[in-house]
């Protein structure tokens, strides 16, 4: 965004921005009290970092699409399918990079990784531009056909990730110096969870500085809340809502790959089984909220790891319970934004 | 004569089966203030909206500083410089009260002499510079709302019903505010409710009724003409002041 002489010529003594912390706090209050209920440390901390991976790994798969709800008012029943060609797109680079993967080299590992990521980000953005021209943007303004409409492309384009790449299951390795786990005293750390931890800390702080520090971020965070004002203002929402829709896809991909190298096996329903984790997320982080759904991705991943410690029985319901608890106390989600 | 900046002509807009606008007719000088009465669903909103292009006319003609803009987009038509303050005054919430302004001002950094101009008139404003404009009293909102209008100088104004809900302290604030607006030689389309704030302001005045423009002539003349008042609003001055 461009300075604006505005901020010299403002009163210095103004008040400050007074911040939500409460939502803030659940994270950590939450790791806390279930200290005392685990007991171990270092079981606490093996299940806290592997929530903390889960949560980014699925903060990736869902910020896309709490945008694309929020500014574009579109219910993307499709989204999955981003997630699952990103993970096939990393075929395109583990073809003809396997040597990459299989060297005993940080930096080779972790390029290979970057090139997968970069690839089928423009994978999923490309196709994602031409799902929202051919199948998202006649209908516009109908939540009953968006739904129908975009499980039908997710239908048809697992279809067509299952004529290119076949219907079979497909192995794929984690590069070499991922593989493995950090052993500190009795705490085990998955080295590829603590890689997923940093990327999605990277996606999130890059996010936040876009949509803040930006005036596209600014024209996003305000077509969230009135699109028509925004045109009113002289902008063109529509490629607002372009870009935002590819970029979404692109972040789905991204998803997609972290995903892919976590269960090391591609299917094309890969996407789908996690949307419902997804669509949980956006709706406890609140509608179009990038907070949000990175403060509700890290509760719904900590809270079903520490469930599945400790009652497993109850892993099964512990995402739904906290979507129920959460929309008990906010009906609108943890940080409210889309006011329509 | 002068071409008015803003013409209407025959101007009719269907909303879903409803036919709200049934031909308004209408010119709007440079220069000038000109209020829009009416009751309510009279089609005063509408009209604005129209002219905006957030409604599409069904038929008739919208001319602009002599363009045809009856078929332009909404951007295009704010980029042609009609700025638009809504009733319900859209301000965006979750944005600080500097965000809302340098989204508004499309060509770049605010110009700072004009943003002193602007928190002279609004100085209630500088106070919650770096706050959510959530945070603001409706007054202030309101203020915020055209404040972000006038971020960028604009050929016309399009404000409707700017004191609606305000406390009257709140709203002579805001005439005060339209005032320096005109003294500045903006040109103004007002919708208003409030006749105390409406005759207090305007050069000329249009007053609609049932989707039509039933009267225009000099803001003046109907304030001097009770008969003339009752008859087109069925009240006094006298009793809103």
């Amino acid at each position: 965004m461009t300075d604006i002489a505005v901020e010299t010529s403002a009163p210095a003594e103004l008040p400050r921005t007074k911040t939500d912390w409460v939502p803030l706090a659940l994270v950590p209050a939450l790791a806390l009290l279930a200290l005392p209920f685990i007991g171990s440390p270092s079981a606490w901390v093996t299940l806290t970092v592997a929530g903390l991976a889960m949560g980014m790994m699925i903060f990736l798969m869902a910020s896309g699409l709490t945008l694309v709800f929020g500014l574009m008012d579109i219910i993307n029943f499709g989204h999955g399918v981003f997630i699952s060609l990103g993970a096939y797109a990393t075929l395109i680079v583990l073809g003809p990079l396997a040597g990459w993967g299989e060297a005993d080299s940080i930096g080779l590992n972790l390029a290979l990784l970057g090139l997968c990521i970069v690839t089928a980000m423009a994978v999923t953005g490309v196709v994602g531009a031409v799902f929202e021209r051919v199948i998202v943007r006649p209908v516009y303004g109908s939540h009953l056909k968006q739904i129908l409409v975009t499980m039908g492309g997710l239908i048809v384009a697992e279809q067509a990730i299952h004529a290119i790449w076949g219907a079979s299951p497909i192995p794929i390795r984690l590069p070499e110096t991922l593989r493995g786990a950090f052993v500190i005293g009795d705490i085990v750390m998955e080295r590829y969870r603590v890689v997923a931890v940093g990327v999605g800390l990277v996606v999130f702080i890059g996010m936040q500085l876009l949509l803040n520090r930006t005036r596209i971020g600014l024209l996003i965070r305000a077509g969230v809340e009135n699109p028509e004002m925004v045109e009113a203002l002289g902008y063109r929402i529509r490629r607002l809502f372009v870009s935002v829709f590819v970029a979404g896809s692109a972040l789905a991909g991204l998803g997609g790959v972290m995903w892919a190298f976590y269960r090391q096996t591609l299917t094309a329903g890969m996407g789908m089984e996690v949307m419902v984790l997804v669509f949980i997320v956006i709706i406890v982080g609140g509608l179009g909220s990038v907070g949000g759904c990175f403060v509700g991705s890290i509760l719904v991943a900590l809270v079903a790891n520490y469930v599945g410690f400790l009652a497993p029985k109850l892993a099964l319901i512990s995402n739904i319970l906290v979507m129920a608890l959460v929309l008990t106390w906010r009906p609108q989600g943890l940080f409210p934004v889309a006011r329509r | 004569m002068t071409e008015p900046l803003l013409q209407l002509t025959d101007v009719h807009t269907h909303i879903g089966p409803y036919h709200i606008l049934q031909g308004v007719t209408c010119d709007i000088p440079t220069g000038s203030l000109t209020m829009l009465l009416g009751r309510n669903g009279a089609g005063k909103t509408t009209t604005l909206r129209t002219i905006m292009g957030l409604w599409r006319a069904s038929s008739g003609k919208i001319r602009f500083d002599g363009r045809d803009i009856t078929t332009c987009s909404t951007p295009s038509i704010a980029q042609a410089g009609i700025a638009y303050v809504p009733e319900s005054m859209a301000i965006f919430t979750d944005l600080t009260v500097r965000e809302n302004i340098v989204l508004a001002a499309r060509s770049g950094p605010v110009d700072s002499a004009r943003l002193d101009w602007m928190l002279g008139l609004f100085p209630a404003l500088k106070r919650f510079w770096n706050l959510p404009a959530g945070n603001l009293s409706g007054g202030q909102k309101q203020m915020l709302a055209i404040a972000r209008a006038i971020a960028e100088p604009r050929r016309l104004l399009l404000v409707d019903e700017p004191t609606k809900g305000l406390a009257p302290v709140m709203v002579r604030s805001m005439i005060e505010a339209f005032r320096a607006l005109k003294a500045a030689g903006e040109t103004i389309l007002l919708v208003e409710q409030n006749f105390y704030a409406a005759s207090a302001l305007g050069d000329n005045v249009l007053v609609m009724d049932d989707g039509r423009i039933v009267h225009s002539g000099a803001m003046s003349d109907l304030v001097a003409d009770q008969v003339l008042q009752q008859r087109l609003l069925g009240l006094s001055l006298d009793a809103h002041q």
